[in-house]
């Protein structure tokens, strides 16, 4: 019994604690992620934003959530409902496990699997499950233009993201995410694959339906593309969700290319500042990026988006994995 | 071990379960959906092999591309499923007959079954040692060393597969309007915009 005690039950509260700080940060993160982005955008257009709910409108997130969820949940007629309430649980889900291998400082992690990257690599090709589930499930016709759009516009800037992070593994040589961190010391990887630190973000922006890439949600032309039909606390999942993805993928845009958790310059003054506070100001700065992206772009054409993604990323991103393979080759720099 | 056998069976029913549930739900694209929670098991059986890399790349490939075209697909196809199901009764009989032959088959080879003593000896000698690099560099290692030539040829196939869809559904349309990037950067002020004073009464011939 006490070999039960110690050898399952210990290690799986442990794990499951873990799991637990991750969403709860992850959750706080994301509330105020959409009042930084009101903020922000409210500043850069000379408006004020959200300051009336508590201090400088700090409570605006809570209020917003109380609001959603003491909203009516609609079940559109014709709609299939158990793919219906699935689709905002996957695209949640989905966002929150992808946490499962990011390392935020030295060991401190989930899980330190071997294929982390890869991990990432397969959670991020399923976002589109959501997105393609709602818009089906709706019975609706913006939603269903909304999916297709997405479905399209995924599949194909994953294609980019894979090379890049192919090219990024092959100078780290390794696909654990800590190992490709500590490759980083010294030399951050965006300063030479500067080019693909560019087109990667970009990806990612499209990935995660940001703006200028935002063609599934266009609110222009579909309502809200493939989140028309949702209300209430499956409409919050969604949007959760989606901002949920976005500091996941600016985590990722620091592993690869910012240097994880390590500190600007190797120096006794920057070290004595722990690795998560790095971590945490590099996914603020891509998340600002995002925003500032969202407030200064138009959107994309749907013909345009799919010739940035097939005719200029796929070539540029292949070309740089066979440089970057020849480079490391041709110099005897391979790691081992 | 007990968790590990125990999330053996759970995978491995689930993905049964599933299986044949993407052939007995009525509506195609609930049966694309459960295919995607079969290859999701499979997945996991496969990290339970300790195959990690494999299990990703299921993942990847199958789940984030294969079957995200399956759902495309038929999501877009407009299926009747009364139209389906009225031959039902005319092709059942060659249908069951395909599936005895399969499962007669199936069944001599598995009771014809033997490995040869050198594979055993393989099997339990795995080059390179597991424990020393992990599985990912070990299929590495051994398919761009041992199998280059083979999976070469296997990404060779592939191209012919891809240029060949490409040819078959590449059709030129005359008269379509398409927007050309360099053109437009390449426009210049001289070539559009022509500056032209106008008198007043006159206007331009």
């Amino acid at each position: 019994m006490a070999e039960f005690w110690v050898g399952y039950l210990l290690p799986f509260l442990w794990i499951l604690g873990k799991i637990l700080m991750f969403v709860v940060v992850v959750l706080v993160c994301t509330a105020y992620l959409t009042y930084a982005e009101r903020r922000i955008i409210g500043a850069m257009q000379m408006r004020i934003g959200p300051n009336v709910v508590g201090w400088f409108g700090l409570l605006q997130p809570f209020a917003d959530a109380v609001k959603l969820l003491t909203k009516e949940t609609v079940l559109p007629t014709g709609s299939s409902p158990v793919v219906f309430f699935l689709a905002p649980m996957v695209t949640f889900s989905l966002a929150m496990i992808a946490w499962a291998v990011i390392p935020v400082s030295p060991g401190w992690l989930i899980s330190n699997i071997n294929v982390g990257i890869l991990y990432l690599f397969a959670v991020s090709s399923l976002g589109v499950y959501g997105i393609v589930m709602a818009g089906w499930a709706s019975n609706s016709r913006y939603a269903f233009l909304g999916a297709m759009r997405s479905a399209a516009q995924m599949v194909s800037y994953e294609v980019s993201i894979g090379f890049i992070m192919i090219s990024v593994l092959l100078s780290a040589g390794s696909l654990n995410l800590s190992q490709i961190v500590e490759a980083q010391k010294g030399l951050w990887y965006f300063i030479p694959h500067f080019p693909m630190f560019v087109i990667f973000f970009i990806s990612v922006l499209a990935e995660t339906n940001r703006h200028p890439f935002d063609l599934p949600e266009a609110e222009s032309e579909l309502v809200a593309g493939f989140m028309t039909e949702y209300s209430s606390m499956s409409f919050a999942l969604f949007f959760l969700g989606e901002y949920a993805n976005m500091i996941m993928m600016s985590g990722v845009v620091s592993i690869l290319f910012l240097g994880g958790w390590l500190a600007p310059m190797d120096n006794a003054f920057f070290n004595a500042v722990p690795g998560i506070v790095w971590f945490a100001l590099k996914i603020s700065f891509c998340l600002f990026l995002m925003i500032w992206v969202r407030a200064t772009f138009p959107r994309y054409r749907y013909d345009q988006l799919m010739r940035l993604g097939w005719k200029v990323f796929l070539p540029l991103s292949l070309v740089w994995l066979i440089a970057t393979a020849g480079f490391l080759v041709y110099t005897g720099r391979v790691p081992a | 071990m007990i968790v590990a056998s125990l999330a053996f069976y759970l995978f491995s029913v689930i993905a049964v379960v599933s299986a044949l549930n993407v052939i007995f739900q009525r509506n195609p694209v609930h049966s694309v959906l459960w295919l995607i929670l079969t290859f999701f098991n499979a997945a996991g059986l496969f990290v339970l092999l300790g195959a990690e890399f494999l299990a990703m790349i299921l993942v990847v490939v199958y789940v984030g591309a294969v079957a995200v075209l399956f759902l495309f697909v038929v999501m877009m196809l407009d299926i009747n499923i009364t139209v389906i199901r009225e031959g039902f009764m005319k092709y059942l009989p060659v249908g069951a007959f395909i599936g005895v032959v399969l499962l007669v088959e199936l069944a001599l080879v598995f009771g014809g079954w033997a490995s040869a003593p050198q594979a055993e000896a393989l099997r339990l000698a795995p080059t390179p040692d597991i424990a020393q690099i992990s599985n990912t560099e070990a299929l590495g290692r051994i398919i761009y060393t041992q199998y280059v030539y083979v999976f070469q040829a296997a990404g060779l196939v592939l191209l012919v597969a891809m240029i060949g869809s490409i040819v078959l559904t590449l059709r030129r349309r005359p008269g379509v309007r398409k927007q050309d990037i360099s053109t437009q950067v390449n426009r210049r002020k001289e070539d559009t915009v022509e500056v032209v004073k106008v008198p007043v009464g006159k206007g331009i011939a």
